[in-house]
């Protein structure tokens, strides 16, 4: 049998050589943090602390306003020396809490619980919900939504996403090497939560080491298989993995629910694993700090609300000629324009470019109907087209090329030999038509 | 923290990688795998099939530059697309148009304008073309010079003879004279299938050798410049086609079915060239791959309809430009499968 795979996908090369044998250690946590109210997809929170107040490690900052929303907590213990709009990662004003640190580290309750197995799926979900949780490959979704589905959707499968398909990042290569017994308990956990007796953890074949140590965490448990993926881009794509695990193909605007999935990164289960037994909230994450232009690739166990520019720092600073910082991965990581923005929760990674391996993208060439871009994408659409029709501003017309089906996934534009910005296409006719 | 501040940094829209292919590298890759015939050709029919090749190839160069700065069009020549396209159109040419009585000369010349100017940048240059380029100035300098496109050199005199003796192509001989004929004209047919296989025979100067050709092509192939879908389903096509409707009684003449030899079918004429080079041009082929088998079923198909029914003895061209207008309705039919689609969702698509 061969490794588990989908359809299409593309073979960039994943670099993670320069990350991947650096062990997680802990970034020195900033003077000031600042905490955005909204880290998540869904409604923002609403602070729930003035100006001045003394905060503990780990005390609600922010509330929910709304189901799909998530609660965010100091991540320092110190004092809220500001509550207002700063700009976040893509440069949108969000509004934050700005935290000093005053180096205490002093926590909030934080209680031991062994038999957190033992406890109710109810009580599980309250955790995982009072914890903040969301998805931390990178979406952050609340994932508190995903373990509520509706009655009719029955969910029977709970799958653990460690495929880390993004070149370079190695954060959840590294969780799984360093605390696979962990991640094991969060898929428990999870499977609790939902009642169900089948857990599946995807990793792709280019990690062997860490294929290794989650079935020999797994061991002993027959309810937990880990299966081995073809190393292929993007795998880690839900849909990819549900259909690579699975077999199960989700269909087009359709959720993971929809085929009785819950997908997981190996990050959100630790999380999960954490709360549901200390109750500790989501106020770290591991993040590669890494790319040609870093002098000290590393594996950061990060505050939420660190500056990205304190990251850089930690890894020894740039090398010369850095002329493009990401924030996640080189497919669908999002450049930034300033270093003086926040860690967040679904920050995965930080990867810093050097001018020479830039791809400019301001010289474009027409399509050439090469039919690369048609061969390889996982979602089979006709990204040529899209992209053709975008140009020409038919956005009424792309949609009838299932454009809402595409999740800029950027194996069209990585594959494109006239290097068409697909992606920029795709996202312009979204703007444009009610899907 | 003070010195990354200054940093001007890029900020574009993911993704951040691309692969390094590019348009440019498959326009020269395929014009090298087009050498070997291209040196077959040269081999068979001397000087003069190099000076007609060069001519096409500066020609179109040349016309590419021309009209790029007339219109104020960044120049895009570096991309080796109106190299390749002059490469194609000069091995589709005969050799014996190199001639200064009657002066025919000038026809490559034209031929390279009505490719380039007319058929590529007229209708939006590269990517835009209906038609496959290089086919249309062949096309267009056989309908109007009817006689000097189809003077037919001998092959294998020598390398620097500007007098060649003139004879007819295998399928033209085929066409008015027979299998019989033809046969007799070689020997035996084994001789046919090797001088057929070799380009030891009259021809275009690119499309005589179909060994070098499939070298050639098997050459993208293993690139994965093209796929195996247009090149096999023509060909099978056409192979087919042959052997059903291409046998005649050696005494009446009549249509025997069943009886063709398709081996001769496929290894003469332009089929080779047309299957793996010109049917293959992404621009006027459909994209989806599974379009692409009828593109090339409908080119095997129309080709032997026209070789053995039409005024023709080659087929090959008309067929591949009649299959390019329909390209971009084929793409629309085969509408690439969504990830998880059902089935039934093809009713929903007809309005």
């Amino acid at each position: 049998m061969g490794t588990a795979t989908f359809r299409g996908g593309i073979h960039p090369s994943d670099k993670k050589e320069l990350a991947a044998n650096s062990p997680i250690t802990d970034a020195k946590a900033s003077k000031i943090v600042v905490i955005p109210l909204s880290q998540h997809i869904g409604a923002p929170c609403n602070p729930v602390v003035t100006i001045g107040q003394e905060v503990k490690k780990g005390q609600v900052v922010g509330e929910p306003s709304a189901f799909v929303s998530s609660p965010v907590h100091a991540s320092v213990s110190g004092k809220v020396v500001a509550i207002g709009e700063f700009p976040n990662a893509m440069g949108r004003m969000i509004n934050s809490i700005i935290i000093e640190n005053d180096g205490k580290e002093e926590w909030t309750q934080l209680k031991d619980n062994p038999d957190y197995l033992g406890l109710s799926p109810e009580e599980l979900k309250e955790k995982v919900k009072a914890a903040g949780i969301v998805g931390m490959g990178g979406a952050a979704f609340p994932t508190v939504v995903k373990l509520s589905p509706p009655k009719e959707k029955p969910i029977d499968a709970v799958l653990i996403n460690g495929a880390e398909c993004e070149p370079y990042l190695t954060a959840d290569y590294r969780l799984m090497i360093e605390k696979p017994k962990e991640v094991v308990e969060g898929l428990k956990v999870l499977m609790k939560i939902l009642g169900v007796q089948k857990g599946y953890i995807g990793i792709e074949d280019n990690k062997p080491e860490a294929i290794a140590k989650m079935i020999e965490a797994a061991a002993g448990d027959a309810s937990i298989s880990v299966i081995t993926c073809e190393v292929k881009y993007p795998q880690g794509a839900e849909k990819m993995l549900i259909k690579a695990v699975l077999g199960r193909e989700v269909p087009p605007r359709a959720l993971p629910m929809d085929v009785g999935v819950v997908v997981q990164n190996v990050g959100t289960a630790l999380a999960i694993y954490e709360a549901a037994r200390y109750g500790k909230p989501l106020i770290e994450r591991v993040v590669t700090v890494t790319g040609e232009g870093i002098n000290q690739p590393k594996n950061l166990n990060v505050r939420i609300g660190t500056k990205i520019a304190d990251l850089i720092e930690a890894c020894g600073g740039f090398k010369d000629g850095v002329a493009k910082v990401i924030s996640g991965g080189p497919m669908m990581g999002f450049a930034l324009s300033s270093l003086d923005v926040a860690v967040t929760k679904g920050t995965s990674g930080i990867l810093v470019m050097p001018e020479d391996i830039v791809a400019h993208g301001e010289e474009f060439g027409p399509c050439i109907r090469c039919g690369r871009c048609i061969d390889i994408c996982p979602m089979g659409l006709m990204p040529s087209m899209l992209s053709v029709l975008s140009e020409r501003g038919f956005y009424e017309e792309a949609k009838e090329y299932n454009l809402f089906d595409c999740f800029e996934c950027g194996s069209c534009a990585f594959v494109c030999p006239s290097k068409r910005p697909i992606v920029q296409f795709v996202r312009l006719a979204k703007s444009m038509v009610k899907p | 923290m003070e010195a990354t501040k200054k940093e001007q940094l890029i900020v574009s829209v993911s993704p951040h990688v691309r692969s390094d292919e590019t348009t440019s590298r498959i326009m020269w890759t395929v014009s090298i795998a087009l050498m070997p015939a291209l040196l077959a050709g040269f081999y068979f029919f001397g000087l003069k099939a190099i000076f007609i090749t060069a001519l096409c190839v500066a020609s179109c160069v040349v016309f590419e530059l021309w009209y790029l700065k007339t219109v104020g069009k960044k120049s895009v020549v570096g991309d080796g697309s109106a190299f390749l396209t002059g490469l194609l159109l000069g091995m589709n040419m005969p050799a014996s148009l190199w001639s200064f009585s009657p002066f025919t000369i000038h026809v490559p010349v034209i031929a390279s304008f009505v490719t380039i100017v007319i058929t590529k940048q007229l209708f939006g240059g590269l990517g835009f073309n209906v038609f496959n380029p290089a086919l249309i100035g062949r096309a267009f300098a056989l309908l109007s010079w009817p006689k000097a496109m189809t003077i037919w050199n001998e092959p294998a005199v020598a390398f620097f003879a500007m007098d060649a003796k003139t004879t007819a192509t295998p399928l033209g001989i085929l066409k008015e004279e027979g299998l019989a004929k033809l046969i007799e004209v070689f020997g035996d047919k084994m001789n046919l299938y090797m001088h057929l296989l070799s380009g030891n025979r009259a021809g275009s100067i690119g499309e005589v050798s179909a060994i070098a050709l499939i070298i050639g092509g098997l050459f993208l192939l293993y690139k994965k410049y093209i796929t195996w879908h247009i090149p096999v389903s023509f060909l099978a096509t056409a192979a087919v086609m042959a052997w059903v409707f291409g046998g005649k009684d050696p005494v009446t003449g009549k249509m025997v079915l069943m009886t063709g030899d398709p081996i001769i079918h496929l290894i003469s004429g332009g089929m080779m060239l047309g299957a793996w080079f010109m049917a293959t041009d992404y621009v006027t082929s459909p994209s989806v791959r599974n379009g692409q088998i009828l593109f090339g079923i409908g080119c095997g198909f129309l080709t032997m309809i026209i070789r053995l029914k039409g005024g023709f003895p080659e087929g090959v061209m008309f067929a591949i430009l009649i299959m390019n207008c329909f390209a971009p309705l084929i793409d629309r039919s085969f509408k690439a499968k969504v990830f998880g689609a059902v089935k039934q969702e093809k009713a929903k698509e007809t309005k």
